[in-house]
């Protein structure tokens, strides 16, 4: 994509001169996202007015503040259950939930696990950054067993969440993991969630240089950037590797796209089915 | 459906989905508990005859989020629940009137604390529909105390709900819920359904949040080109997030105003034979159908007594109290609660008004909570014995 046709894409969907500076840290990873989520919506040529982005409470849920569309800041966790009921009321319209990992998989998990179930046509964009960053640092699900966290003083105890298997559990039938040093796959990822019919997880590994990146000594921004590069790899590369190797490896790519019957096109066959048929009343 | 003149059996939650559909509603999101689970049932069946949506969420906190959704996007969006649902659907509630967003909660009350007495009447959420929420925020709570009124509150509350952009709670007593009553519904033409008022101003000049003309201001839904933004944070007039002082005390004063503005609209009252009364009880939901029996058997035995009782809760109705008790001597609080109500009363008629001493200006309750009614010979028996 040109620079003119993505600085066009950012002018169109950005709410430029009410909402920035953002309150994203420096070397966050939200804005990546951001920028590709925008991207993708601008290749898939979306209406503003037609599309509409839910999100929670932690760091990447503010995001929607930014963004012009019909936008939703939710409560935490809540964000699948309110984005069901506006896609299941107007299944015409585009939802999309951003999203963490507190928000998505701890207080929200019930709503992921069930949204994910029905097959309904969300598009689901969690922002993964180990930790709870809005509150300061404190342990997540997905924290890495031993890290450290503000409310892990001797190392996390927890064993974490794979996400990606868990929405595969649960029956969501888009799922893919990649990382925001992958900007340009990001991109592609989510256009391809937003297509889908259906459920969809897009697992966007990210950096949070400030708060997690400094409690575990991971060095600044373009260090944590660096390391996705490197430890953040193709599923055929991961596979490759022996058990040992996989150590600190994650594996990103799509990991399951298939077609089943999307939750509010199976409700409105009901209604369909229920109308009185020509001279029945 | 046509209703016309006809005499129907309904139970009183058969009549809250009845109601529901007659006044538009067209999403419902919710789970099952007893003793609500009817109103889900029933419209599980009938919302998508009409076009409507219906679907049960994996719990109430998932109900009442996809109802304030389906109500940003345009819905009439309703839940019903009892006492466990009801205290998970809080922080939602708090959304919802925070961000100015129309819904029902039908609460079918049920004995607690906790689990409780699921299947046994209680007065005793009274103060959590008023109060549940965190922070401040005024509410609109209705009271029925028979099926046809159940019927007729239902598409109030609804309509309250609309026209003052908030979320309107709607209390059953259990008994109420499963009891069935012959009544007469109106004919549908006849029954005001108010609508949420649109914006008329081209979509860059719409402002989601507004104080004029008295805080009943448009809405506009998602997808009709008015792009705006929802949260549950402080908001200036956009929606957008604000911690400015004075944009702050902008939005509380608008919460609290948009009630207090219009008491007269919004609080209703029944007064049964209080003309000449020295004597008063103050009852609602099911207990006032024991003290109306009650106000009749002693006022045959010459008894000056009668019966004020609200069918808004909440705002709770000082000035009707304190003007219809201005002349009588005792007043009679019988609930099915450790006083949620006596509380109330003892606020509004003041400091110099007594429990059970004095023998003018005394209050009197009678406070059942063990999952049995209050009868009408409760309170004869009761108003006998302190003369």
């Amino acid at each position: 994509m040109s620079k003119i046709k993505q600085k066009h894409i950012h002018n169109k969907y950005l709410r430029q001169k009410k909402k920035f500076p953002h309150v994203w840290c420096p070397g966050c990873s939200n804005g990546i996202v951001m920028g590709a989520i925008m991207r993708a919506v601008g290749e898939l040529e979306w209406r503003r007015t037609n599309t509409t982005m839910v999100s929670g409470i932690g760091c990447s849920s503010r995001m929607p503040v930014y963004v012009d569309f019909n936008t939703l800041h939710s409560l935490h966790g809540r964000a699948i259950a309110y984005a069901t009921g506006i896609k299941m009321y107007k299944p015409k319209m585009d939802v999309m939930v951003v999203t963490g990992d507190g928000d998505a998989t701890a207080i929200g998990g019930n709503h992921f696990i069930h949204a994910a179930r029905r097959n309904i046509n969300l598009t689901v964009i969690l922002i993964n950054n180990n930790i709870y960053g809005m509150t300061g640092g404190q342990y997540s699900p997905t924290t890495p067993t031993g890290d450290k966290a503000t409310t892990t003083p001797y190392g996390n105890l927890d064993p974490t969440f794979d996400i990606c298997e868990l929405a595969m559990g649960a029956g969501a039938t888009f799922v893919a993991r990649t990382s925001a040093y992958h900007a340009v796959e990001t991109q592609s990822f989510i256009k391809q969630g937003l297509e889908h019919k259906g459920f969809a997880l897009i697992e966007v590994i990210s950096a949070c240089p400030v708060i997690y990146g400094k409690l575990n000594k991971k060095g600044d921004a373009s260090k944590m950037m660096r390391q996705m590069k490197e430890n953040i790899i193709p599923v055929k590369s991961f596979e490759a590797l022996t058990e040992n190797e996989r150590e600190n490896k994650l594996k990103r790519g799509i990991f399951r796209k298939e077609i089943k019957p999307e939750y509010t096109a199976v409700y409105d066959k009901l209604i369909d089915s229920l109308k009185p048929e020509d001279g029945e009343k | 459906m046509k209703s016309s003149d006809k005499m129907i059996l309904m139970q009183g939650n058969e009549a809250v989905a009845r109601g529901a559909i007659d006044a538009g509603v067209d999403f419902f999101g919710g789970y099952p508990i007893t003793p609500s689970t009817e109103i889900a049932e029933i419209l599980s069946a009938e919302l998508p005859k009409i076009g409507g949506k219906f679907i049960q969420m994996e719990d109430e906190i998932a109900g009442i989020s996809s109802i304030i959704g389906a109500s940003l996007a345009g819905a009439k969006a309703m839940t019903a629940t009892s006492g466990p649902g009801f205290s998970l659907m809080m922080e939602g509630i708090g959304f919802a009137k925070i961000t100015e967003t129309p819904c029902v909660v039908v609460n079918v009350m049920r004995g607690g604390p906790s689990t409780g007495l699921p299947t046994k009447p209680s007065q005793s959420d009274i103060m959590q529909s008023r109060w549940g929420n965190h922070g401040d925020a005024p509410a609109i709570v209705l009271y029925p105390d028979s099926v046809k009124e159940i019927y007729e509150l239902t598409i109030r509350a609804v309509n309250l709900s609309e026209k003052y952009r908030t979320c309107v709670v709607l209390l059953l007593d259990e008994v109420l819920g499963h009891m069935r009553e012959a009544v007469v519904l109106p004919d549908l033409e006849k029954v005001k359904i108010v609508n949420r008022i649109k914006p008329t101003v081209p979509p860059e000049w719409y402002k989601h949040y507004q104080d004029k003309p008295k805080y009943i201001h448009p809405m506009a839904s998602y997808g009709e080109g008015y792009r705006f933004h929802v949260t549950g944070l402080a908001h200036d007039a956009c929606g957008f997030p604000t911690n400015r002082a004075d944009e702050v005390k902008i939005m509380m004063d608008r919460l609290r105003k948009k009630i207090t503005h219009h008491l007269k609209d919004l609080i209703q009252v029944e007064n049964f034979q209080m003309e000449d009364a020295k004597t008063a009880i103050f009852a609602a939901g099911i207990t006032a159908r024991a003290a109306k029996t009650a106000v009749e058997k002693l006022r045959k035995s010459g008894k000056k007594i009668g019966l004020i009782r609200p069918l808004t809760i909440w705002p709770f109705p000082d000035e009707a109290i304190k003007e219809y008790f201005k002349d009588v001597n005792t007043i009679i609080v019988p609930e099915l609660s450790q006083g949620q109500m006596l509380g109330e009363i003892q606020r509004v008629m003041g400091g110099i008004w007594n429990i059970n001493t004095s023998k003018t200006k005394r209050i009197i309750p009678i406070q059942k909570c063990n999952g049995e009614l209050i009868t009408p010979d409760d309170i004869v028996n009761k108003v006998k014995e302190v003369r």
